[in-house]
């Protein structure tokens, strides 16, 4: 299938096609002065010549002088919230006059949406999902169903923001696969003062996209514009706002778990779980058991939790992770290191929330990378021991064995 | 990329599970038998529903146990794995949900969900000797190994139980422990932290119990469960001893609320308790265990 050209009316199309099709349409659009995903119902709510600035602890929408559809990023919310919703009724049960009860059958019909604007970064953050809820022996049947009936309009992203750091966890800033129509946003500049129309270069990742193609008009894109698509998907992977090393952290950071780098964090850390609540694949949850007034009904509710909560790791007698040492210390492990023993995947896509969200501006990128080079100078100084370098003895090779 | 990755890899799910699939739905069992078994610790045995097949368990697995309205907790089962028509689960009262299931009479209902999680390696500790070192509330979880091994007694070698209590009172199972010392080809140590009554036998923590007791380290395969701080403490004086820690095994509690692997409660460092555990072996968590809060 090839790279096809569309003008700035195709959205209106899609989302026409998309609607017909039964889908509720969610996407990006400016709420309480951020862009949220909600439901539209056209494109004139998508947040049409905005962008936003962000850095650890800051976001603050900002005008672009052109007509962008989708010139920002990512804001506070996740895609989780319609496939792993925040609250959610498992089931109810009804008491018997025997001192038994039933679970109740109820209807399980969760709604067809359509996500527009799916920045790569979230779609990879997705397939994490899915490996967390479908990809092991017991299956959340919930989010198989949501996930089974979700559309994804994937958009490339051309402009990284401040905290993004795609690039390094290999998620963006391109999405590769994992959608079903893929968009990247071309924005001409303007000219004798008249703001140029974005145009869109499409890609078809499944059939259900194909079978939209009809309605969306269009033209098979020539291949200087391929190119020029290309080269602002490459020089975007240069801009990042922010950079991680990964090669051999989760190693490190499985070494460091006694490492006195967590202190600083954590002495700044409010516990607040921000950024657990922005994160794109943070899963953890609870489950709630009620009754009514009556004591007849009872349901279970399972809600989302956080690992900054002391409940999440309560058993008889107390918390487990007591200091918020070590909750910090579980959140930065899990996500970039333990992660990948569970479920065989980083569980951090790169997308930068966590540090724009966080209001004592936190940036795991900073902390995991100082605690990487702390387990590295550990161990080049065990090195050193075992075995003693021509330098030993020298007042250099002394300091650096003894820092 | 233009086309979808040829190994389905990120393709959505295929179908909608059916409700009887979903692991969250608890399943109403009656109480059988109810037993006070000390001041705090009580024994519940649970039957199915009508007609209801249920997995037979294998020994240090655990059920997620729900009280109607009140919340559901994790329980091992401490029954005999050879008769798998009845679920046996002993627990102390330590909150909300156990009290309310102490206060359940014969013939209420119960939810059940499992049996979950990994098993004593009681088949892989054949033809070696096997010490079972409990502490407290950890010697019902473990029953069930002593069961299987005590039934097929021929398969081992030496077999041990150690076995330590906060006071004789606190004791689980006295009779059958009395039992169980009668017999000659299984050893008994038991202690107290502290002596009250007419007790006569060992008073201390388990630990030196298990620094005198005739082990031997390469037939050994020891099966450890109790407060996590005796389990250290037991790991480390079995692996001075000399007993491999990938021969040395233990189980571990953590907060679960879903006991399927989807919740994240029960996490310690890369393992799910839920689904990689309870039962690990030590060289998996011993330095999990050192560092602490993990």
């Amino acid at each position: 299938m090839a790279v096809r050209r569309l003008e700035a009316a195709a959205l209106d199309a899609l989302f026409g096609a998309l609607r017909r099709r039964g889908y509720t349409l969610v996407g990006p659009t400016l709420h309480d002065g951020a862009i949220v995903y909600d439901e539209l119902t056209g494109t004139a709510e998508l947040p049409i010549g905005w962008t936003e600035v962000q850095d650890a602890g800051h976001y603050r929408l900002a005008r672009r002088d052109d007509d962008a559809r989708f010139g920002y990023t990512v804001g506070p919310y996740a895609w989780k919230r319609h496939l792993h919703p925040p609250a959610l009724r498992l089931w109810r049960a009804e008491r018997d006059a025997e001192g038994g009860f039933e679970l109740l059958d109820e209807p399980h019909d969760p709604p067809k949406v359509a996500f527009i604007g799916v920045r790569p970064c979230d779609v990879a953050a997705i397939a994490i999902q899915d490996r967390v809820f479908t990809g092991g022996a017991h299956v959340d049947p919930d989010y198989q169903a949501r996930r089974e009936r979700a559309f994804i309009v994937a958009v490339n992203c051309t402009e990284p923001g401040g905290t993004c750091f795609c690039a390094s966890m290999g998620t963006g800033p391109e999405a590769r696969d994992g959608y079903d129509l893929a968009l990247t946003e071309i924005i001409a500049p303007a000219r004798n003062g008249q703001r140029a129309e974005p145009s869109y270069l499409l890609e078809v990742g499944s059939e259900r996209g194909e079978q939209l193609l009809a309605e969306l008009g269009g033209r098979p894109a020539r291949g200087d514009e391929v190119a020029d698509g290309e080269r602002r998907l490459a020089e975007a992977a240069g801009r990042m706002g922010r950079a991680l090393d990964t090669r051999g952290l989760a190693d490190a950071l499985r070494r460091s778990l006694d490492n006195s780098r967590w202190d600083e964090p954590a002495a700044r850390c409010l516990a607040c779980g921000n950024c657990t609540l922005a994160c794109p694949t943070c899963f953890c949850n609870t489950v709630e058991d009620t009754t009514d007034l009556t004591g007849a009904f009872a349901e279970r509710t399972r809600r989302w939790d956080s690992c900054f909560t002391q409940d999440l790791s309560y058993i008889h007698g107390g918390p487990v992770r007591v200091s918020l040492k070590s909750r910090y210390r579980q959140w930065a492990t899990h996500k970039l290191g333990t992660w990948q023993e569970q479920f065989g995947t980083s569980g951090c896509v790169g997308c930068g929330r966590c540090i724009t969200w966080c209001p004592a501006a936190i940036d795991l990128t900073e902390e995991v990378a100082a605690i990487a080079a702390s387990a590295q100078a550990r161990a080049s100084r065990r090195q050193a021991r075992v075995a003693p370098s021509p330098e030993r003895g020298t007042e250099a090779g002394d300091a650096a064995a003894t820092r | 990329m233009l086309q979808p990755p040829a190994d389905g890899r990120f393709a959505p799910p295929p179908a909608v599970a059916a409700p009887d699939l979903d692991p969250m739905r608890t399943v109403p069992f009656r109480v059988a038998g109810l037993h006070v078994d000390n001041e705090d610790t009580f024994t519940l045995e649970l039957t199915p529903p009508h007609g209801y097949q249920f997995a037979p368990f294998k020994p240090g697995q655990f059920n997620m146990l729900y009280v109607f309205g009140v919340g559901e907790v994790p329980i091992s089962i401490s029954g005999d794995p050879d008769r798998p028509g009845v679920l046996v689960h002993t627990t102390r009262e330590v909150g909300a949900v156990t009290r309310a299931m102490r206060g359940l009479r014969i013939g209420d209902a119960i939810g059940v969900r499992g049996p979950f999680g990994s098993s004593w390696p009681v088949e892989a500790a054949e033809g070696r000797d096997v010490v079972l070192i409990a502490g407290g509330i950890g010697l019902p979880p473990l029953r069930p190994a002593l069961y299987h091994v005590l039934a097929r007694r021929e398969r081992y070698g030496r077999v041990m139980l150690l076995y330590g209590a906060r006071t004789p009172e606190d004791m689980m199972f006295p009779d059958e422990l009395a039992k169980w010392r009668a017999m000659f080809d299984l050893e008994v140590h038991v202690t107290v932290d502290r002596a009250t009554g007419n007790w006569r036998g060992n008073v201390g923590v388990v630990t030196p119990i298990v620094k005198r007791a005739p082990i031997d380290p390469r037939r050994t395969v020891a099966m450890i469960c109790g407060p996590e701080i005796m389990i250290r403490f037991a790991c480390q004086e079995l692996a001075r001893r000399g007993v491999s820690p990938q021969d040395t095994y233990v189980s571990l509690e953590r907060n679960m609320k879903c006991a399927v692997g989807l919740c994240g409660h029960c996490q310690v460092g890369g393992h799910l308790v839920c689904r990689d555990g309870p039962v690990l072996s030590y060289d998996q968590v011993e330095r999990l265990l050192d560092v602490g809060e993990v």
